[in-house]
């Protein structure tokens, strides 16, 4: 009789994943007792490579860490900063939450929207910029604050932005 | 006082985080010739050296004498030094955090845990990263007299994906404290042992509840659990865990050093607060000069918006202020008086949370304020529980018609009656009812201000029709 499991197919982990990537990956699996609670660790790693994970990438994360892959899909689906869509070359994170807004983050918004010519989840034709609304970023004594990649800026006046947006290619 | 983008361009340049602390009119530790370790406990350093990042520094500075006073003492007895000094939660609940250690399970041989809530997410809330972008190893101390206290064997700092530099900051401090014996097997020569890890998140406000910490460390969906059993009892990975804030944490050095009686004797500095210790005290929204202190307790509302943050903006005038978050009740100008802490502020109808105030002006009107808080709370709901998933957005819905001039006769009852159905006890954790706070001491102190829109939109005497409706069945 032929026992059905309920994992998932082996894949090829090693076409999917850079050997970097699964060297990153297995050294955070040694913070945890549980090779699971590395996932967000290893979407974040295989993020870093174009900015967003696809279906092949969630399913070889799962392979290594040795859980079903709906599973590893639920923790990449939950977090709004691992993104499972092609993202932009820069991903600009505006703060939308109260303190930012009682210091005039809409006009700003407004103004980085109308320069990009794009709303919230869109990315610029050019594949330069992905914008998304973010939740308080802790710069609430400099609102409004914006960060883009890495980097936290605040306050940002809306005739500042041209100037911002010129550092990112 | 901040700096233009040009300056955090600059700054960004030089290798620097581009956005910084406000060269404030008061600086955060106060009078740089008064901040002692015994007066400004957490931030003092900060007034002898910019930027307290590496070891040597810090030790120079008093650093890890606290945990060498601990490790002299036997875990009981930090932990009964820590009861007694009665050292209140920072991250909002202000639960005493010694009495939050004494309800662990006694240890068995395996593995317990530490873990460090660095999630600050709080709308408004800018304490806990000062602290670990500054005073990384002040924080690393604190846990390892929490670790010793408890007998904890591996510790985990969960920290915001946004917070890069402070964890940054993190790791490096950890690495060197690997290097000289401040971390890993027999600590300083002692039989304590302790392994610390950064975990950074990826978003989500949800995070930074106890047990959906824990679900997230443990690599799942960032979904509460019930409660019973505490993380205490089945915490992470099913064994005891105390999950406390970072800036509790970073209280715990100077205690050792310093003592019960000294720690309980900061508030007597105002007298007028019986909570022991200094705590972050904060400032933004329209303010002169939005700001952090470090304060022991006993400051009024009052002083610290007009004397530490320069008093309101554009000479206007004050019309509310939330404590502590955006899950906090708003209170007014007549609460101004009320002094900024725990049972004061309950007192008043509210909450102190995290204790870092937003001023609102009279410029604004609250129906839009309102929808924005509420539009955060229901994007950030973790969807797991139905009256939190689908009443909150239920919520925005009203608020945005009513803004829009779409509002209804009885809307603001709708949304009266949600602040009940959303409340504690009947969600799984406490998301929903903290989403209502603001909502409904919004509607009890400028209810006028909904009516006036619903009125407008439909063209009646809004109050008449609300008074001859039928009673709404509870």
């Amino acid at each position: 009789m032929k026992i059905v499991s309920d994992k998932m197919p082996k894949v090829d982990v090693a076409s999917i994943l850079t050997a970097e990537e699964i060297t990153a990956i297995h050294e955070f699996m040694h913070h945890y007792p549980q090779a699971r609670a590395a996932s967000l660790d290893a979407l974040k790693i295989v993020q870093k490579r174009n900015g967003w994970v696809d279906d092949a990438q969630v399913n070889a994360i799962a392979n290594i860490l040795d859980i079903p892959m709906s599973d590893m899909d639920g923790v990449a689906t939950f977090f709004n900063r691992i993104y499972r869509q092609p993202v932009g070359r820069h991903v600009i994170l505006i703060c939308d939450s109260v303190a930012c807004y009682l210091t005039g983050y809409e006009a700003l918004s407004a103004e980085i929207r109308s320069q990009l010519g794009i709303e919230y989840g869109q990315t610029t034709a050019d594949g330069r910029f992905t914008l998304l609304p973010i939740c308080c970023l802790g710069n609430c004594d400099k609102g409004p604050a914006v960060l883009i990649d890495e980097d936290t800026y605040g306050p940002v006046q809306p005739s500042e932005v041209a100037q911002l947006l010129e550092l990112y290619a | 006082m901040s700096l233009t983008i040009s300056e955090q361009i600059a700054r960004r340049g030089q290798g620097q985080a581009p956005s910084q602390l406000n060269a404030q009119r008061v600086p955060i530790y106060g009078d740089k010739a008064t901040a002692t370790s015994e007066t400004k406990p957490l931030t003092w350093r900060l007034a002898h050296h910019d930027a307290v990042l590496d070891l040597a520094t810090y030790e120079s500075l008093k650093g890890f004498t606290g945990l060498k006073q601990a490790l002299s003492k036997s875990p009981k007895e930090v932990g009964n030094m820590i009861k007694a000094a009665n050292v209140r939660g920072r991250g909002g609940a202000g639960f005493n955090a010694g009495l939050k250690w004494s309800f662990m399970s006694p240890p068995d041989g395996l593995p317990r845990y530490l873990i460090c809530n660095a999630d600050e997410m709080e709308p408004g809330t800018f304490k806990d990263r000062l602290l670990m972008e500054r005073l990384p190893f002040q924080l690393i101390e604190g846990m390892l007299i929490t670790a010793h206290a408890i007998g904890a064997t591996d510790g985990y700092i969960f920290i915001r994906g946004e917070y890069i530099l402070a964890a940054e900051r993190l790791v490096t401090a950890i690495e060197e404290c690997l290097a000289n014996n401040l971390m890993g097997d027999n600590i300083l020569g002692s039989d304590f042992s302790f392994n610390l890890h950064v975990h950074t998140g990826a978003g989500r406000y949800i995070c930074g509840e106890e047990t959906a910490l824990i679900n997230c460390l443990e690599g799942r969906r960032a979904n509460p659990r019930t409660k019973p059993p505490f993380p205490q009892i089945s915490g992470a990975w099913g064994r005891p865990t105390v999950v406390n804030n970072v800036e509790t944490l970073s209280n715990m050095p100077a205690i050792l050093n310093h003592g019960v009686e000294w720690y309980q004797s900061l508030s007597k500095i105002k007298g007028k607060s019986d909570t022991p210790g200094t705590k972050l005290f904060g400032c933004s929204g329209r303010v002169n000069d939005p700001g952090l202190w470090e304060l022991p307790f006993g400051y009024t509302a009052r002083e610290i918006i007009e004397d530490l943050a320069g008093g309101m903006k554009d000479g206007k005038k004050l019309k509310a202020w939330l404590p502590g978050g955006a899950s906090t009740d708003f209170l007014t100008a007549d609460h101004l008086d009320v002094v900024v802490d725990f049972d004061s502020i309950q007192e008043a109808g509210s909450r102190m949370g995290t204790g870092l105030i937003m001023v609102v002006d009279e410029s604004q009107d609250m129906v839009p304020l309102l929808r924005n808080l509420e539009i955060f709370f229901q994007r950030e709901s973790c969807g797991w529980c139905t009256p939190c998933r689908d009443g909150l957005p239920w919520g925005v819905k009203l608020l945005t018609a009513i803004n829009d001039g779409e509002g209804q006769v009885g809307d603001v009852e709708k949304l009266e009656g949600l602040t009940r159905d959303l409340w504690i006890g009947k969600t799984f954790c406490a998301h929903a009812p903290g989403a209502m706070e603001p909502l409904m001491s919004a509607i009890k102190y400028f209810r006028p201000e909904f009516d006036q829109k619903i009125a407008q939109a439909v063209g009646v005497d809004v109050i008449d029709a609300a008074a001859n409706q039928q009673p709404v069945v509870k």
